[in-house]
């Protein structure tokens, strides 16, 4: 069974490019447009992979993974992924619950090797 | 005129649009179901295609546009113990965590909205008398409004259609139910007098301002047909409304995440909900 | 014990507004211990065209969800200049909520926001022009797509494009070809650029 991730972006276009690249690479991916969308998700699906963005409107990336990784339930690795280059950025979405953080625009390749990384193995 | 044609990439555009606002989606699937039904608005507003009708969707001030066509795309039909699992989850995780907090002799409060023709409210009746053994230690409110007061007056009778109560179990249909003229089923008078039904608006502060104090709030398929501003002033009252610690209920379709981060998702294993935040 | 109903004369009828209603003590309950006092005070502070400094003041403090987004509604229908300018602070901000509220409340006062679009679309700071373009999304205004053929045509960052590109998706027409065209042409390397241009194209020309 192909590994199942979450894409968790505001943006229409960019969760179509993830979707795009991920099936390709032979992962099943779901998405949702906000934190709180993700969450209701990650809540009746057990997602291996939850790529995520910073910036989302109602509960951003920050929130979602704290919330995430507050409950008590089976938890999967999560890929932020941002446009913010700072420091700050990156050390706060690793105390949030991110296991790594990595800056767009995304490459294919990239992509697809960071989540098979995660994953500990191939899709 | 020239036959409307949606292209894929509509379609798409289209889909996209409506998941972001609604956070309904459609599949590949669906694509027939709703071109028909986007075809049909395009002609009723005169827009003269769909990149016009598009336009008029995204930007129209009232909002008024885009919920015709929310109501179009869903189904909305209200029977007895419709989304069983939520009354489940009621029973079996929420009034639990609710009594955890209360003192004996505190009453529970359950406010359902609207009420449409009484099907939900009494269903939570049914529901708490036939599956919750605590209810012999404690009372509880059911509290039930709507905007329209003939479907309250038809809440009130309690006088419902074979097909509304098909999906009762037999014997609650046969203890608590009495068959009238053609084929319909009046509820007993004891489940009639122990709902409240009340008439509010949930956009007019002086109606919403007394509703105080709940412990649990249904509104299911409500929110969906509100523009964005109604739906935050709406979340805004049920805040208000709500106890430290108070659920909200909404429709299987529904979701909170277009609305506000006011209110924390529960994950019980009958269902998802919203919470207040505690007391502190 | 049962399913009861409530007498009429024991009505739940609580007031939370307890403090002055006026603007001093309304500013006074603002920063109060009691998060529904704080709460009520952002919502009542609302019909004071003053009160845009200090709820912006206290947006930057306030940990409560429930009274932000009571401070976000007000400014909102407050909505001048200083609100706006408030706003934009929190677009600078390093906290991610904050920003992403300004977004959000900034999308619903399109006539107060309008006006600054261009000088928010040439910011030093790419995020903030990222921002703004996100706040484009649900701007009423006919300049929307000139404003995004703008940015593509002559941002230098990739992201601010990329997210400008997103939109045009949606709100794209002929006019948006060539500058599309010529974006690919500019980051020829860039995969998700190529991405969503192929995707705006493809939907402008299918319609």
């Amino acid at each position: 069974m192909s590994r199942h991730i979450l894409v968790v972006d505001d943006a229409a276009t960019v969760r179509l490019y993830h979707r795009s690249i991920l099936e390709a690479a032979g992962f099943a991916v779901d998405e949702a447009v906000n934190g709180i969308e993700a969450l209701e998700k990650a809540f009746s699906t057990a997602y291996d992979l939850y790529l995520v963005d910073v910036n989302m409107p109602k509960l951003d990336g920050y929130g979602f993974l704290r919330e995430l990784r507050r409950q008590d339930m089976p938890q999967a690795p999560a890929l932020m992924i941002s446009t913010e280059a700072g420091s700050h950025d990156r050390s706060a979405a690793l105390i949030a619950g991110a296991n790594l953080y990595f800056l767009k625009p995304t490459r294919p390749d990239e992509l697809v090797a960071y989540c098979s990384l995660l994953l500990g193995g191939s899709a | 005129m020239a036959e409307l044609i949606i292209t894929a990439e509509d379609f798409n555009k289209f889909r996209e649009y409506f998941y972001r606002k609604t956070g309904i989606q459609f599949e590949d699937s669906k694509r027939y179901f709703v071109d028909k039904r986007l075809i049909e608005r395009i002609s009723h507003t005169r827009s003269e295609n769909f990149r016009s009708y598009f336009t008029l969707l995204r930007f129209q001030a009232s909002g008024e546009e885009l919920q015709t066509l929310t109501n179009l795309m869903t189904v909305n039909e209200t029977y007895f113990f419709r989304e069983e699992y939520q009354f489940k989850c009621l029973v079996e995780s929420m009034l639990p965590e609710i009594i955890s907090k209360k003192n004996r002799g505190q009453t529970i409060r359950i406010w359902s909205i609207p009420s449409s023709s009484g099907e939900e409210p009494y269903s939570i009746a049914l529901y708490l008398t036939e599956y919750w053994p605590d209810i012999i230690n404690w009372d509880v409110e059911i509290i039930s409004s709507d905007i329209d007061t003939d479907v309250l007056k038809r809440a009130r009778t309690g006088i419902y259609s074979a097909r509304s109560v098909q999906f009762l179990p037999k014997e609650l249909l046969q203890r608590y139910f009495t068959p009238v003229r053609n084929g319909e089923y009046q509820i007993s008078a004891d489940f009639r007098q122990s709902v409240e039904f009340t008439r509010v608006n949930l956009s007019e502060p002086a109606d919403t301002r007394p509703y105080r104090e709940f412990d649990v709030i249904f509104c299911r398929n409500l929110l969906i047909y509100f523009d964005d501003l109604s739906r935050h002033k709406a979340a805004e009252v049920f805040y208000d409304a709500l106890n430290p610690g108070g659920f909200i209920c909404l429709g299987h379709s529904e979701s909170m995440s277009r609305i506000t981060s006011l209110f924390r998702v529960r994950k019980f294993p009958e269902a998802m909900v919203y919470q207040k935040a505690g007391a502190r | 014990m049962a399913i009861v109903k409530r007498s009429k004369n024991d009505v739940v009828d609580t007031d939370e507004r307890s403090g002055a209603r006026d603007f001093p003590g309304l500013t006074a309950d603002l920063g109060d211990e009691n998060q529904v006092k704080r709460r009520w005070a952002a919502r009542d502070l609302a019909i004071y065209s003053q009160a845009a400094p200090v709820l912006i003041e206290r947006l930057f403090l306030e940990q409560d969800s429930s009274v932000r987004e009571a401070i976000l509604i007000s400014l909102t229908q407050i909505g001048d200049d200083t609100a706006v300018q408030g706003f934009i602070r929190c677009l600078r901000s390093e906290d991610a909520r904050l920003r992403n509220e300004a977004i959000d409340a900034m999308k619903n006062l399109p006539d107060a926001v309008a006006p600054i679009m261009k000088n928010l679309l040439n910011d030093v700071d790419p995020d903030v022009r990222i921002f703004s373009v996100n706040v484009l999304e649900s701007l009423r205004h006919p300049q929307v797509e000139n404003w995004l053929i703008r940015v593509i045509s002559h941002d230098e960052n990739l992201n601010v494009c990329g997210t400008a590109t997103d939109l045009l998706c949606e709100v794209g027409t002929l006019a948006a070809v060539l500058p599309l065209e010529a974006l690919k042409q500019r980051f020829p390397d860039e995969p998700y650029i190529a991405f969503a241009a192929d995707l705006a194209l493809r939907r402008i020309r299918e319609a």
